[in-house]
């Protein structure tokens, strides 16, 4: 089986979230960058769970510059074959899915898997919009992936509940919570890592369908407002007077 | 030109989401000076109420084998409707439903797309909520044909008091290669996505037996129930109810957490509540920045009597 996983770079889940150049820059000044941990946590983790228990390969694919190398290697550590990055900036979902399905299909992956959205842009948009270009089944928010042969049984989240379904090989996937356990790369891991092979590809032509104009922060909170643990009705009577949220 | 919206339902009713697109779709069409189609898969009833936030036709394709949701059935059904009503806005509920079928339309159409906005598009550049929640970024469209999907919660809603003429749509539905096997709902429990009122709680509940309180309190208030990373992960609690960062992310009107630190990444999740209100013992809990109300105190004293001001206040 042949498992591609794409992986993104995000910073820190701690990391401050300030702006530079008139607000039009994510301020990356002492900001640590992480594998995003859906796409970690999630997709990379149970795609190597499936190649220890059925066979195959498992390559990372990675839409970026060179600065993105360590995070690719992180992935590497934590098991994965083999790795590509596509050698592009990545401003806007369409084209960054262009050059997955590309290569996707130029590869013929069994299946594309990636976490469920990244932590800083929230797009949840890549993945739908591979299988598109693919022509292939797209499974979003799952939460379970078993394989039979070449059947996939997939557990997803919908409003309220859980959806079971069905497909065959080649399919998309998106990965949340529940898919698997994160997994902490061993000395061996990361040694091992600094030899797999880590291929940069030239990105296809595409367009930017879309540019981000500018950042912003959310007003901060005018503070908050305490009520004395021995008058809990005043709070309630806030609640319902001043807040009308109840 | 016009703008066309997906509604989604569920057990044959249109869902609280589907009323939040029309609103969006049903404003953005009135700025624009144009109309506002909805287009609903499968079967379900009172879709002339999408009138009543702007929408002036529903186009309903009630084809037998839309009844199951499938990703790919409904772009094809969404791009056929898009195409017949010359629409160059498509707006989607940024939520289940949604990510499972935007994307595939937005590559479909070779259309740009912004999901979670937060506001009506001014101009082609339109709001968007990144850094789960702690930022926002403006995000210019480049294509003509546009894809929107809106953050829950997020438009105030207006009512124009109308009623939308329903009409019936089909088109040739394409093979998608998946088999839905099961269907498990959480039966009479609240979706957390979509409650006005959440109650949460964590490790400072000391153990799973002490849940009761939260839930009496979740009751009176009509609220759905919601706990931290920790309390899901150490088995207090199920995981579906974990919002936070790499849970579910919420934004409901009032979200109360009770004995709940406020960890960065919890709060990455939560941030986007209306009025947060939180209990706990320890005056320093970094989730005391965030909140609009506080109260410093033991929660096992605090929440019965809270429950008891909730019936007061109610009776």
């Amino acid at each position: 089986m042949k498992i591609l996983v794409c992986i993104s770079k995000a910073p820190d889940t701690t990391a401050k979230i300030a702006f530079t150049d008139g607000n039009s820059k994510f301020d990356e000044n002492g900001v640590q960058f992480i594998v995003n941990p859906y796409d970690e946590w999630y997709a990379l983790v149970r795609g190597l769970e499936l190649k220890e228990a059925n066979g195959g390969t498992v390559t990372v694919l990675n839409v970026g510059r060179a600065d993105n190398d360590p995070i690719i290697r992180k992935a590497l550590a934590i098991g994965a074959d083999d790795a590509v990055r596509i050698d592009a900036d990545t401003n806007d979902a369409l084209y960054v899915a262009k050059q997955i399905a590309h290569y996707a299909k130029e590869q013929s992956f069994d299946m594309v898997l990636c976490g469920k959205e990244t932590i800083d842009y929230n797009g949840s948009q890549v993945a739908g919009m591979v299988a598109e270009l693919m022509d292939v089944p797209y499974v979003s928010l799952a939460t379970k992936l078993e394989m039979s042969g070449n059947v996939a049984t997939i557990e997803r989240d919908i409003e309220g509940g859980v959806e079971v379904v069905e497909t065959s090989t080649p399919f998309v996937l998106s990965a949340a919570k529940g898919m698997a356990e994160a997994r902490i790369p061993n000395m061996r891991g990361i040694m091992a890592a600094r030899t797999k092979p880590l291929n940069v590809v030239a990105a296809v032509d595409a367009q930017e369908a879309t540019a981000i104009a500018g950042f912003s922060l959310p007003p901060a909170k005018s503070g908050c407002k305490y009520v004395d643990a021995a008058n809990v009705e005043e709070l309630v009577h806030l609640l319902h007077n001043e807040a009308k949220a109840i | 030109m016009s703008v066309l919206v997906y509604a989604d339902s569920s057990n044959g009713s249109l869902t609280k989401n589907a009323f939040e697109a029309a609103n969006y779709g049903g404003q953005f069409a009135k700025a624009q000076g144009t109309t506002a189609v909805a287009v609903v898969t499968g079967s379900a009833s009172g879709l002339e109420e999408l009138g009543k936030y702007g929408i002036s036709k529903v186009l309903h394709a009630s084809d037998t084998a839309l009844d199951q949701f499938d990703p790919k059935k409904v772009t094809a059904v969404v791009a056929a409707a898009a195409q017949q009503e010359g629409a160059t806005t498509v707006v989607f509920a940024h939520d289940y439903s949604g990510k499972a079928v935007a994307p595939r339309l937005a590559a479909k159409l070779d259309a740009g797309m912004v999901t979670g906005a937060v506001a009506l598009p001014n101009g082609n550049v339109i709001k968007k909520a990144v850094f789960s929640g702690k930022a926002f970024a403006e995000v210019e469209i480049k294509t003509a044909t546009k894809i929107i999907a809106v953050l829950p919660n997020s438009l105030d809603k207006v009512e124009t008091g109308g009623s939308a003429s329903v009409e019936p749509f089909s088109c040739t539905l394409p093979d998608s290669g998946l088999t839905v096997k099961e269907v498990r709902k959480e039966s009479a429990e609240l979706s957390l996505t979509e409650a006005d009122i959440v109650v949460s709680a964590g490790r400072g509940l000391k153990g799973p037996e002490n849940w009761g309180m939260v839930e009496e309190l979740a009751k009176e208030l009509g609220a759905a129930t919601a706990c931290s990373r920790p309390v899901a992960d150490i088995g207090w609690r199920p995981h579906h109810e974990h919002v936070g960062q790499t849970g579910i992310a919420i934004r409901p009107n009032l979200y109360i957490a009770i004995g709940i630190s406020g960890a960065i990444q919890h709060l990455a999740g939560v941030n986007g509540s209306k009025v947060i209100v939180v209990i706990n013992t320890d005056a320093e809990a970094p989730f005391f920045k965030a909140a609009d109300y506080g109260i410093v105190g033991d929660a096992f004293e605090v929440v019965p009597k809270l429950i008891e001001a909730v019936k007061k206040l109610k009776a």
